[in-house]
């Protein structure tokens, strides 16, 4: 357990290189603006991101709730997958954490045993990353059943329930 | 071998390479999927006689434009820099300050800057200085002014039509400058080359031959109206009786075609007949509806402005034709826009009809004065303030709501506490968003100015983030189920965004919840809301 209390005591510097380094997936003048603007209302991608991250980051540390990891990986994930991102570039800020949490306990790593808890950590890590995965493709597929069913939706509902319209039986 | 090997830092930076750290002008565009509308079938855009009609795809290299497009844009700019003031002064007095930079949603939601308002309007002011200004054409790209290529008009057409014109930018710029000005501007120079997008041309071309967007043809108006007619019998046990082409009626109804033939807009659509069910039995209101009028949308405002004004025209030249006295509205947002900024001065003033008053209220509408158009939210207030309206709250219990500002009501026409009014008028639970994404302040839909296709989905999602996002604020905290609004195009594209980042919400018309709270003299005890849903303590034996 020396690990998590070391994460505990960094973990605001753990998250803010975290967050970071997501925002460095953004063009320069974004990224500025998803770090300074703290209202989350003028700045949903950076809100969610610094709630989200801080969260995940507990749960890593204390204990993996599946419910509590999808209810703020979700809206991160939800939102990269709209934006211009490949799906492995939506995802692979997961894995940025690995690297952060190296360069920041570089020091304590020395120690075999917090190397070797970190090397159970990482794994927590990747399965983080799964389940941002799963997220991602429910993501997807919902962006592709909403645009099969745009049109069909509305208008022609409206229309089939008016009987204007007649299917083939 | 092993030399050969990534370290783990530049693995993952083989997947996540930083974005270029370039100057805007030397990003190069990328048409994505997603993010951009189909262009428009030649032969809407020839039946509209707007130029150059032919089959063209956006992810090709050649959009096969007239030989002499560079020509035809300097000129079409110079002409509109001539006409339209405001647009001169917008490209002259920028001064690059950035308040209006991270205000537009499309920013917010993509992350890419070349969505910042500010941007978007360099991509016209560009070429402007360089083409039209001294320091331009001495210093060029010292002095932000470049000239003219295919790849700037790539830009032009990806980016303006990222742009819903929805006006928020232009709340935060100290010089008023508007942004949704210089889109539309930019709008009108790409249709001098054909290069429109299908859901706004096909609409136009519907609505120039049918009267309305869809291109349904009268008979079938008013069959859809008649089958509402039995809905709304099923619901209360009353037979309205809507009146259509009444010549000498008192009042002309006209609202945007989604209300009548697009889901969840037909609940409000039932709403406004009940209601004018209710008003003629109650106080004689003499309304009827047009089947030739059928459309108070106009995406003439995305086309150009002698768009507009054809399509403009038809509600002008119904209302003669029937010789009623004024018109009364429905729940639009372009449609106001149009209405209260540009009609006057384009069909208007009229000469025909009389200065809106209220037949019930005496109430005078003296912002109507010139141009005879009411907003029925306007409408209804005055009627809910004289106490004219039997209305039991307690039928929208089942609702727990809070209220969209569409953009054009809200900035177009500065109808803000009208809705807020009446909701709180015919709802017991009302929740605000917060205060920076309402009102004035209010974050688009993100599918305004007709954006609201289907393959552009992802560009829709973004734009709609900020206010799905306050949504889901109000969600969490109040239990908010639903996202009521003034403007059919809203509840056309709501839904899907509520349906991508709030799934529990869903999304109403004002005038449906004032039907909801009806009291209307005859009808059965209410068991369900207009769309058939159990009202609150009626939902069965299932719920105590
Ligand atoms: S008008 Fe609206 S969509 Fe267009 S740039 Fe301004 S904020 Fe963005
Ligand atoms: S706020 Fe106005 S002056 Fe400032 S950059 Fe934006 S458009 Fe220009």
């Amino acid at each position: 357990m020396k690990l998590g209390n070391i994460l505990s005591q960094k973990k605001s510097t753990i998250v803010k290189k975290w967050f970071d380094s997501v925002a460095k997936t953004y063009a320069e003048d974004t990224a500025k603006f998803l770090k300074n603007q703290a209202d989350p209302f003028a700045n949903p991608v950076g809100g969610s991101l610094s709630t989200g991250l801080e969260a995940l980051m507990d749960e890593l540390i204390q204990g993996m709730h599946r419910e509590t990891i999808v209810s703020f990986l979700d809206p991160i994930i939800r939102i990269r997958a709209v934006q211009a991102f490949t799906p492995s570039k939506a995802t692979a800020f997961i894995f940025k954490l690995k690297q952060v949490i190296r360069q920041s306990i570089a020091g304590e790593l020395k120690e075999k045993e917090i190397a070797d808890e970190l090397l159970t950590f990482e794994i927590k890590i990747d399965e983080l990353a799964l389940i941002a995965f799963d997220i991602y493709v429910e993501c997807r597929e919902k962006i592709y059943e909403l645009q099969a069913n745009e049109m069909k939706n509305r208008t022609y509902s409206a229309f089939k329930r008016a009987n204007l319209v007649s299917e083939i039986e | 071998m092993s030399d050969e090997l990534l370290k783990p830092d530049e693995l993952i930076a083989n997947i996540e390479p930083a974005p270029p750290r370039k100057g805007w002008m030397d990003t190069p565009i990328n048409i994505r999927k997603g993010m951009y509308c189909y262009a428009s079938n030649h032969k809407s855009v020839a039946s509209l006689d707007l130029p150059n009609a032919r089959p063209w795809n956006p992810l090709e290299d050649d959009w096969k434009l007239p030989e002499n497009w560079k020509d035809i844009i300097f000129n079409g700019f110079r002409e509109r820099l001539d006409k339209f003031r405001s647009f001169k002064v917008f490209m002259d007095i920028c001064v690059r300050c950035g308040a209006c930079a991270d205000k537009c949603h499309f920013f917010i939601g993509s992350g890419d800057p070349k969505n910042m308002p500010v941007l978007r309007a360099e991509l016209l002011r560009s070429i402007y200085r360089n083409d039209f200004t001294t320091a331009g054409k001495v210093f060029g790209k010292m002095v932000g002014a470049r000239e003219m290529t295919m790849d700037v008009l790539k830009e032009w057409w990806y980016y303006l039509f990222q742009c819903t014109e929805c006006r928020r930018c232009s709340v935060f710029c100290p010089y008023g400058i508007d942004t949704a000005e210089i889109t539309i501007m930019g709008r009108e120079l790409l249709n001098l080359l054909g290069l429109n997008i299908d859901w706004i041309a096909t609409p136009i071309a519907n609505c120039n031959r049918t009267g309305n967007h869809l291109g349904i043809q009268p008979h079938a108006f008013k069959d859809m109206l008649d089958f509402f007619v039995e809905d709304i019998e099923e619901i209360t046990g009353i037979t309205v009786e809507p009146q259509y082409n009444k010549k000498g009626a008192d009042i002309l109804f006209i609202t945007p075609s989604g209300d009548v033939f697009a889901d969840p807009g037909t609940y409000t659509c039932m709403g406004y007949m009940l209601y004018f069910h209710f008003l003629k039995e109650k106080y004689g209101l003499d309304v009827t509806w047009s089947t030739y009028a059928s459309e108070g949308g106009n995406f003439g405002l995305f086309t150009s402005h002698e768009m507009m004004k054809r399509l403009n025209s038809k509600m002008y030249a119904e209302a003669k034709r029937l010789g009623v006295k004024w018109i009364l509205g429905g729940e639009c947002g372009h449609m106001w826009r149009v209405i209260n900024q540009y009609m006057d001065t384009m069909n208007g003033p009229t000469d025909f009809m009389e200065e809106p008053v209220s037949p019930i209220t005496g109430t005078k509408f003296e912002n109507a004065k010139s141009t005879k158009m009411v907003h029925i939210a306007e409408f209804t207030a005055d009627l809910i303030k004289h106490g004219k309206l039997d209305l039991d709250k307690s039928r929208n219990d089942h609702l727990k709501v809070t209220f969209h500002d569409s953009c054009n009501p809200a900035r177009a026409m500065g109808m803000l506490d009208e809705p807020r009014y009446v909701i709180n008028n015919v709802c017991n639970h009302f929740y605000e968003m917060p205060s920076n994404t309402i009102r004035e302040q209010t974050f688009c839909c993100g599918s305004g100015a007709g954006l609201n296709a289907g393959e552009n989905l992802e560009l829709r999602m973004m734009g709609g983030l900020p206010r799905a996002n306050a949504v889901k604020h109000v969600h969490e905290k109040y239990g908010v189920n639903t996202l009521s609004c003034v403007c059919a195009i809203d509840r056309a594209a709501l839904p899907p965004l509520m349906e991508y980042w709030v799934p529990e919400v869903e999304v109403n018309g004002l005038h449906e919840m004032v039907a909801n709270a009806l009291i209307i003299p005859g009808e059965n005890e209410r068991t369900t809301d207009l769309r058939g849903e159990p009202l609150a303590g009626m939902e069965g034996d299932d719920v105590e």
